[in-house]
């Protein structure tokens, strides 16, 4: 840790840089308005103190009070803008962003790689590829926070969120929980370590677990999915062959996309987006699975679509 | 307690004595005091919570308490703080003392309403208590769910219904100040010679009457889900944790400016007294009372922009959550001007409203980072926000709250408080409270999060600068509780109006008669006549000065 008064968090993922020149206007906004203020204020209260000035009543003056809300009011808009901007291009992940599946539990992180390592509290990623975290909560609110990256999102149980970000520079970085989420709170901490693509290839490879994908495969079979969502005579359900990633027309006429979150849904609460051409038969597994076999699952759904081909 | 020293002429404290006559009073002046001296307590209580985080924060390790007396600790802070202290604290006692002064009543509409809202308050108050004293509550004042609703083991049920409770005595409060500013005005007190202090408070009200039944319906629902496993916030039985969010913001937002529009209307009667000025641009300070209260119920989503909202509706909320810092502006500037040519004194009532005017432009200032929706991104839920809101809090509505206690003194009490000590209390308040929030802000920066029991070793120099800046303003917060004490028996006997003062509650006997004035006043002037000549006899048609 460095020496003397820390001032500047790290700055280490390609938003971060860009969040500071915004926070730098607000700084140099905030310090010329509150310096004015207070030097006014210091000006007046020794200036025209009660033994040196008699007070002249001045009252109102429309187009001093029209100036002061106009400026503000320019002065805003343009932290409007610029703040909304920049969230709204933070906010969509590169189409080519790796996918890591992450789920918060009181009081952990259990993290999943595609390639099946896995890793709890700790998430190891290359520096210069953009990353997308798939975010589940298996209990209350949790918040995933990345101070050197400028990035933090809420991970809400029932519904997943994802957060995008790409590393800039190798090293370790505190990931914080920052949403209060019970006794332990300030322990469900960790570190995001940061490596070069080649030596995150060999960490990858280091792993003996089971990928997520093929734990979802038997996942598949041990609660017997593939009865209804294979093809063959007892088939009641949509294929979930190459159908990742794709729209899927709806009984109630419109349109989803078959992504992780759709897939949760229908994993948890099957009736609210039923697909065009089957009945509302199949039951909430929301009490059988915790949200790392959903995730498993959704991996393994995921490669039917991304090899091409049923296994 | 006060009158017995001197032969004073009779007067709302000395017309008579015993517990009945307090616990059974329907004066408005009696009911502020028994406001007065139930909020103390709590706020000694927070206070003394607020101790307890901050020695278990001076160092990085969770030593000092475990992590769930630590979790207990910040959520009592805040719940007792907010709902037992600001939200009472200038509406419940210099409202309900001055507004009827204000604008020549005899007391408020509805007395015996008045009374039951502090018995509501304590009732509430009870409840609480007896959830800190049966082993606490642990979900953050927040209450998020499905925290709250399913996991927590603690009393959460008890506490609700505190705060639940208490809400009621806050509404029936804001519906009497409403009728009584409409209703009760002498002959002459027109709508625009209104102090800026009484439309602070009608714009309050506005905000305790449509915003209270939200937060109480919100807990309500978190009861129903808690005890009969009802589905509504948690998703595990097919509720939503966001819709919580919803509706406590939709009351808790607008509530940030409960508690700071009275202190904005106390800082326009101090600037004035102690300039010698008439207010600069009275009808912009009164319509920016309203437009905050009017705006104040439209931004509560800046809360949620991590949440999982929508991003489009985060982009809503931004903008109108910037719409809402141009009539806070508006009210600085104008007090600036005020302070412009003016003959300004240094009485410890005016050394607070400066420091308030100071304190409050850097919250005001750093909430509009926290608006700029980038930029939340990375302060959200950090120690950026409990330096923001605890500059306009503490910084602004407590401030604010001790400049018109001092003011206002005389008239309360009959008894003037000794100005030296006053003015140093200021100072040691002002320096100490810098000392402990302006830290936190660079806290929040470097990414430490809220309600953290322990942290990374790199922020300890910061921790340590906070903690020592809270010891100063405790003791900062303790000298005035003994001097104000040992003024109701020692002090001088006060004027009616020891501060010259033009405003209508000064024009009558310090301490007021039960009735108020002696007559009903009849008004021709606006409250800030400082222009008039000193002491002049502008009220003609009125007899009420003693």
């Amino acid at each position: 840790m460095t020496n003397g008064l820390p001032f500047l968090p790290d700055r280490a993922s390609t938003v971060a840089l860009h969040v500071d020149y915004l926070i730098g206007f607000l700084l140099a906004v905030t310090v010329i308005l509150a310096g004015t203020i207070f030097v006014l204020i210091l000006y007046f209260a020794i200036r025209y103190r009660r033994r040196r000035h008699s007070a002249v009543q001045i009252e109102n003056n429309l187009s001093l009070e029209i100036l002061w809300s106009v400026i503000p009011l320019g002065l805003t808009a343009v932290m409007f803008l610029w703040g909304a901007k920049l969230f709204m291009q933070n906010h969509q992940p590169p189409p080519n962003a790796e996918s890591i599946y992450v789920v918060g539990k009181q009081w952990m992180w259990t993290i999943e790689h595609a390639e099946g390592r896995r890793e709890i509290d700790q998430l190891h990623v290359p520096a210069g590829k953009p990353i997308r975290l798939i975010l589940a909560s298996q209990d209350v609110i949790h918040d995933f926070f990345i101070p050197a990256f400028r990035v933090k999102q809420d991970v809400v149980p029932g519904r997943y969120s994802t957060l995008w970000f790409e590393a800039t520079k190798t090293g370790e970085f505190h990931l914080f929980c920052s949403q209060y989420c019970g006794t332990q709170h300030s322990a469900m901490i960790g570190k995001v370590i940061v490596m070069t693509p080649a030596d995150f290839q060999v960490w990858l490879g280091g792993s003996r677990d089971e990928s997520p994908a093929k734990a979802g495969a038997q996942l598949f079979q041990d609660f017997s999915c593939a009865n209804c969502h294979e093809p063959g005579p007892r088939q009641r359900g949509p294929n979930l062959s190459g159908v990742f990633g794709k729209p899927v027309r709806l009984a109630s006429g419109e349109t989803a996309v078959f992504d992780e979150a759709y897939m949760h849904e229908s994993i948890v609460a099957p009736g609210a987006k039923v697909v065009d051409g089957y009945r509302p038969i199949m039951p909430s597994f929301r009490e059988q699975l915790t949200e790392d076999e959903i995730m498993d699952l959704i991996a393994y759904v995921r490669s039917l679509s991304s090899e091409g081909t049923k296994q | 307690m006060t009158a017995t020293t001197h032969p004073l002429p009779e007067n709302y404290l000395n017309t008579a004595y015993g517990w009945r006559s307090w616990l059974l009073t329907t004066d408005h002046k009696r009911v502020a005091l028994l406001y007065l001296i139930s909020i103390t307590l709590f706020f000694f209580l927070g206070g003394f919570f607020a101790l307890l985080i901050r020695l278990e924060l001076l160092t990085p390790a969770g030593d000092f308490v475990q992590a769930e007396t630590y979790n207990k600790l910040f959520t009592m802070h805040g719940l007792i703080m907010i709902f037992f202290f600001l939200i009472p604290s200038i509406p419940s006692v210099l409202g309900n003392f001055l507004i009827p002064l204000m604008i020549g009543a005899r007391d408020l509409a509805f007395p015996r309403v008045n009374l039951l809202s502090w018995y509501i308050y304590v009732i509430g108050g009870t409840f609480t208590l007896t959830a800190i004293v049966t082993g606490g509550v642990d979900t953050g004042w927040t209450f998020y769910t499905p925290y709250s609703s399913t996991y927590a083991n603690s009393n959460v049920i008890l506490t609700a219904l505190g705060v639940f409770i208490t809400g009621f005595s806050s509404i029936l409060t804001g519906l009497n100040f409403i009728v009584t500013i409409h209703k009760m005005r002498a002959p002459g007190m027109v709508w625009f010679r209104l102090p800026l202090f009484v439309w602070a408070h009608y714009a309050t009200s506005i905000i305790m009457i449509l915003g209270t039944p939200v937060l109480a319906i919100s807990i309500a629902l978190i009861g129903i889900e808690r005890i009969f496993h009802v589905g509504i916030f948690d998703p595990a039985i097919g509720g939503d944790p966001l819709l919580f969010q919803h509706l406590f913001w939709f009351y808790s937002h607008p509530a940030v400016y409960i508690m700071v529009l009275p202190a904005m209307g106390v800082v326009s009667e101090l600037i004035t007294c102690f300039s010698r000025k008439r207010i600069f641009g009275y009808s912009f300070i009164a319509f920016s009372s309203i437009a905050i209260a009017v705006l104040g119920f439209l931004v509560w989503g800046h809360h949620m922009f991590v949440s999982g909202q929508s991003p489009f509706a985060g982009v809503a909320f931004s903008m109108l959550s910037f719409l809402v810092a141009i009539p806070s502006g508006i009210k600085v500037f104008n007090w600036m001007a005020t302070l412009y040519k003016g003959s300004i004194s240094y009485d410890a009532p005016m050394l607070y409203a400066l420091g308030f005017i100071g304190l409050f432009t850097i919250g005001g200032l750093t909430g509009l980072f926290l608006a700029t929706l980038a930029v939340d991104v990375h302060m959200h839920d950090t120690y950026f926000v409990i330096a923001h809101f605890h500059y306009i809090m503490v910084g602004g509505a407590v401030m604010a709250y001790f400049g018109g206690i001092h003011f206002w003194w005389p008239k309360i009490t009959g008894r003037l408080y000794p100005e030296g000590w006053a003015r140093l209390a200021a100072l040691v308040v002002f320096v100490g409270f810098n000392l402990t929030f302006f830290p936190q802000f660079l806290l929040g920066y470097l990414g430490m999060p809220r309600r953290y029991h322990a942290y990374p070793e790199e922020f300890q120099v910061w921790n340590v600068m906070s903690t020592a800046g809270a010891s100063i303003l405790g003791i900062g917060y303790l000298i005035p509780m003994i001097y104000l004490l040992w003024s109701l028996r020692y002090g001088r006997a006060a004027p009616s109006n020891p501060w010259d003062a033009r405003g209508l509650e000064w024009q009558t006997a310090s301490p007021p008669p039960t009735d108020n004035f002696e007559t009903t006043p009849v008004v021709s002037n606006d409250p800030y006549d400082y222009g008039a000549p000193e002491k002049s006899e502008r009220r003609a048609g009125e007899v009420a000065i003693v």
